[in-house]
């Protein structure tokens, strides 16, 4: 999926954890309106950065990708969530993020969230200052499955 | 070297047609030249422009207006999430560069995808086409794969909207 030109790079980021999954069935209010399944969903990510960052790394654009499989699709890949990391402001390079909510909303394309196996993987693109611009994934990651029912909607 | 100065002030002076047409092919040569390179550096990459020029600040603070891009649109690479994309909106001349954020490929309607400028607070739905809610892998120039700043100073040109 990425490429292996930076191997020596070590890729070592994150043990991700995520609670409190679940998913409803509400009109898909991003794209046709109607009832797909909206995946619901906390994480925690542990990183650290400081290895990443080499001469040439200006920015780190760092994503956190569910990807599954449904009957409708043999492809689907979400970004839940994504941060800029920018040279200058690395500091001690430790990214910890606990019980985050997904910044976008995790809707399906259909209703296939029941039962589907996803993982989580969290992603880094490396915008240099001037040349090659690649992407790596980090070697670990996260499995679960969705629940087999939908969550009993909470007022 | 005066000797020669002279010889080339005569022909001028008498329209040498042979000194001319070899001038001409000279010139066409350097212009054929040009134009092999820049077709096969769209064969390699497989993108109908394999150079563009970041127009808006979107993309901010990894790309700035006036930095250049080199793509590349494989056929054989797949468009995943993570991916910076330059693509058209049909009806749209301006390109756009933006990052894929969802990507759904089922065996029927082929594979579609959702983009947002990382500078962006929404995704880019609303640029799309009347009713086109996700982008397709025609309307894609290509990836960008290689980046080089500061090549035109776009700050100071103000006219270019987007």
């Amino acid at each position: 999926l990425k490429y292996k030109a930076y191997s020596w790079l070590s890729i070592h980021c994150s043990s991700k954890r995520i609670w409190r999954l679940f998913q409803k069935h509400v009109p898909d209010f991003t794209t046709t309106r109607q009832r797909t399944d909206l995946g619901i969903l906390n994480f925690d990510i542990e990183a650290n950065l400081t290895d990443l960052f080499d001469w040439n790394t200006k920015q780190l654009f760092l994503y956190l990708t569910c990807e599954y499989v449904t009957p409708k699709n043999k492809i689907n890949q979400v970004v839940l969530w994504d941060k800029i990391v920018l040279r200058e402001n690395l500091n001690d390079g430790v990214l910890e993020i606990k019980g985050a909510n997904p910044e976008y909303y995790f809707f399906d394309d259909g209703s296939f969230l029941r039962n589907t196996p996803a993982n989580l993987t969290l992603s880094w693109n490396v915008i240099p200052n001037a040349g090659y611009m690649p992407t790596f994934e980090s070697s670990n990651a996260f499995t679960f499955v969705f629940p087999k029912d939908y969550s009993t909607p909470k007022i | 070297m005066s000797l020669l100065d002279l010889e080339c002030l005569d022909s001028v002076r008498r329209l040498d047609t042979r000194r001319l047409l070899y001038q001409v092919l000279n010139f066409l040569m350097v212009v054929s030249s040009a134009l092999m390179m820049w077709k096969g550096l769209m064969v390699i990459t497989g993108s109908e422009s394999p150079i563009v020029v970041v127009l808006s600040g979107s993309m901010e603070p990894a790309f700035h207006r006036g930095d250049l891009l080199f793509l590349t649109n494989r056929i054989e690479d797949p468009i995943v999430v993570g991916d910076i994309t330059v693509f058209k909106i049909e009806g749209r001349e301006i390109p756009i560069v933006h990052r894929v954020i969802r990507v759904h490929d089922d065996d029927k309607e082929g594979m579609k995808f959702l983009t947002k400028g990382d500078n962006n607070q929404v995704d880019d739905r609303g640029l799309y086409a009347e009713s086109q809610l996700w982008l397709r892998r025609k309307d894609v120039l290509g990836r960008a794969r290689g980046f080089l700043p500061y090549v035109l100073k776009l700050e100071k040109v103000k006219n270019v909207r987007l």
